[in-house]
């Protein structure tokens, strides 16, 4: 029998979302290492307040330890999901695909980042989101794993018991799945076999887990097709759940107007409303663009 | 210079010192969201220029909206807003937190709508001031309100009479003659003008041939365009009278200090908010350094 501790604010309600200090400030990297075919990047943010799980930071390699890497780019900071927060270190599960995340990525232990955060709507407790006793069920998709890695710990912490699916495209990837603290089922794309993996779809073991379990509360975070593969089934089945979504961003804090995505109301902001979106806000969860 | 203990007056605004935000790129009232209580107490800019309001709401671009480039970005935003009844609504009234003047910046596409929103806005004792974002098209004649002094000068003549607050004319760099048509805004009646909107500018996704940002072509800003910025300010400055708000892709004190001694009255901060949401405050305490007033620039 677990022990239910509700975290709320004065006012009563559950509390989604933590103010963020104004401005950026200098973080030094306390960590830095390779998780499969990501960086694992931690810092120590002593002047920022603990973020809730699906928040975001604004992140960036400061120009004088050579922040600035391919001819004037990167200029803007980037949008990364906070994966680990504890004893005001906050982790960062970064892929470098561009020369935003290049820079990151290059990093070392010793150096510092620009950040600024933390962000937006996190993710809401499973009773308040589906009713008392609903289950947890938290799928992570490749690069997605940081905020379901985040809101894991956060549940295990007052005695949740949450169900954790994740899965990769490839096996190079699987290492990432070490930063959960439960026993993940896994599967993969592409390499099936290797170290035991199951081979498949994420969002297989989703309606695998959906089919037997009763009331859940689902957490998704992933490539857009799985998100939206989650949306559909979800609403199909009349579950309540939340999609932690991105979208490009320049601030991060609602000043540029560039991250909307569309919802059932037209146009908000993934920054503001998001990044953690209510199923039922949405009529789809395709990546903009 | 003494930024520290002259106010500036900026067509009859008083600020406290000379850095204020570009419009569409600072939201206050997601800054209080974002920021909380921080945001008031320590409120980077002396006056407060809001996103742009229309007569009709705006849903805006699809994204992509925005894309990085080299030392800067372009925009294709579109002018998302909830309209004239909407932004007096549920916005006008709660920029009254804001511990500075607020200007409200405006955009019509007809005569017609100016009037509406000249009418509407200066009706509110809210509003310090109302700034023309003359950048959008004229749907009858096709062109741009801020491509020539004629068009300014109508604009400008065809509103003046609605309001006795002051009118800052914001105006584009994609022009042959940008002095040219700060003189027709001048004719027109405008109080000070603010300049330069941002530059035209396209970036396409090689994989597929096409533009990378929903909304086509877009605007570009940030460091990119500054020295564009800065001989348009000075181009201006040699040829109106009328107080100036420099911008375009100032992100330090001594680019701040450049478009002071280039002729502008103040300074806008705008792509720059977005590396950094402290932006006005550090340019400010920057500029103040390097005018010798010491560091005290935090209040």
């Amino acid at each position: 029998m677990t022990q239910r501790v509700k975290p709320m604010n004065p006012a009563g309600a559950p509390v989604s979302r933590v103010e963020a200090p104004l401005g950026r400030r200098r973080v030094k990297v306390v960590a830095a290492r390779s998780v499969g075919g990501y960086r694992f990047l931690e810092v120590y943010d002593s002047a920022g307040p603990k973020p809730m799980a699906g928040q975001f930071y604004m992140l960036a390699a400061p120009y004088e330890e050579g922040g600035q890497i391919e001819l004037g780019r990167p200029f803007l900071p980037r949008a990364f999901s906070v994966c680990t927060a504890a004893k005001g270190r906050l982790g960062f599960l970064i892929e470098g695909v561009g020369p935003g995340s290049r820079a990151l990525s290059a990093a070392p232990e010793g150096g510092h980042l620009n950040i600024s955060g933390p962000f937006g709507r996190g993710f809401t407790y499973p009773e308040a989101l589906a009713g008392e006793g609903a289950l947890p069920v938290l799928v992570a998709g490749g690069v997605g794993i940081p905020p379901i890695c985040l809101w894991e710990a956060m549940l295990l912490e007052r005695g949740d018991d949450p169900v954790v699916l994740a899965g990769f495209r490839t096996g190079k990837m699987i290492e990432a799945a070490e930063l959960f603290q439960s026993r993940a089922r896994i599967v993969s794309e592409d390499d099936a076999g290797i170290g035991g993996i199951e081979r498949g779809l994420v969002t297989d073991l989703l309606e695998e887990r959906l089919k037997d379990s009763g009331n859940c509360a689902v957490y998704a975070c992933g490539p857009p097709p799985m998100l939206e593969a989650v949306r559909r089934m979800c609403a199909e089945r009349d579950i309540r759940a939340e999609l932690a979504m991105e979208a490009v961003m320049a601030c991060g804090f609602g000043a540029c107007n560039g991250c909307v995505v569309k919802t059932k109301d037209g146009f908000v902001r993934l920054c503001l409303e998001g990044p953690v979106m209510d199923v039922n806000a949405l009529s789809e969860a395709t990546f903009p663009g | 210079m003494d930024t520290k203990n002259s106010k500036i007056d900026l067509a009859g605004i008083r600020l406290a010192h000379p850095v204020i935000n570009a419009s569409g790129t600072f939201d206050a009232l997601a800054g209080l969201r974002c920021f909380g209580e921080e945001m008031i107490e320590r409120f980077p800019f002396s006056a407060y220029v809001t996103k742009t309001v229309t007569v009709e709401p705006r849903q805006g671009n699809p994204p992509p909206r925005i894309r990085e480039t080299t030392a800067g970005m372009i925009n294709s935003v579109g002018l998302p807003n909830k309209g004239l009844d909407g932004f007096e609504r549920e916005d006008l009234g709660r920029l009254t937190l804001l511990p500075v003047p607020v200007v409200v910046s405006v955009a019509g596409f007809d005569i017609g709508e100016w009037r509406a929103l000249a009418e509407r806005i200066s009706s509110r004792e809210e509003v310090s001031a109302i700034e023309l974002n003359a950048s959008c098209p004229n749907v009858k004649s096709g062109r741009a309100f801020s491509s020539d002094s004629g068009e300014i000068e109508k604009l400008l003549g065809g509103i003046r009479s609605l309001t006795d607050k002051p009118l800052i004319a914001k105006l584009s760099p994609d022009v042959a003659d940008i002095a040219e048509v700060a003189a027709g805004a001048e004719a027109g009646g405008a109080n000070a003008v603010s300049l330069i909107n941002t530059l035209k500018a396209l970036e396409l996704d090689s994989e597929s041939g096409s533009s990378w940002l929903g909304g086509g072509s877009g605007g570009l800003s940030g460091p990119a365009i500054r020295p564009v910025a800065l001989a348009a300010v000075a181009a201006v400055a040699d040829r109106i009278s009328l107080p100036i708000v420099g911008m375009g892709g100032i992100s330090s004190g001594r680019n701040a200090l450049e478009f002071l001694q280039a002729g502008a009255t103040c300074v806008a901060i705008g792509t720059e908010n977005f590396r950094d949401p402290e932006a006005g405050l550090r340019i400010r305490a920057e500029l103040d350094k390097l005018a010798g007033q010491g560091t005290d620039a935090a209040n």
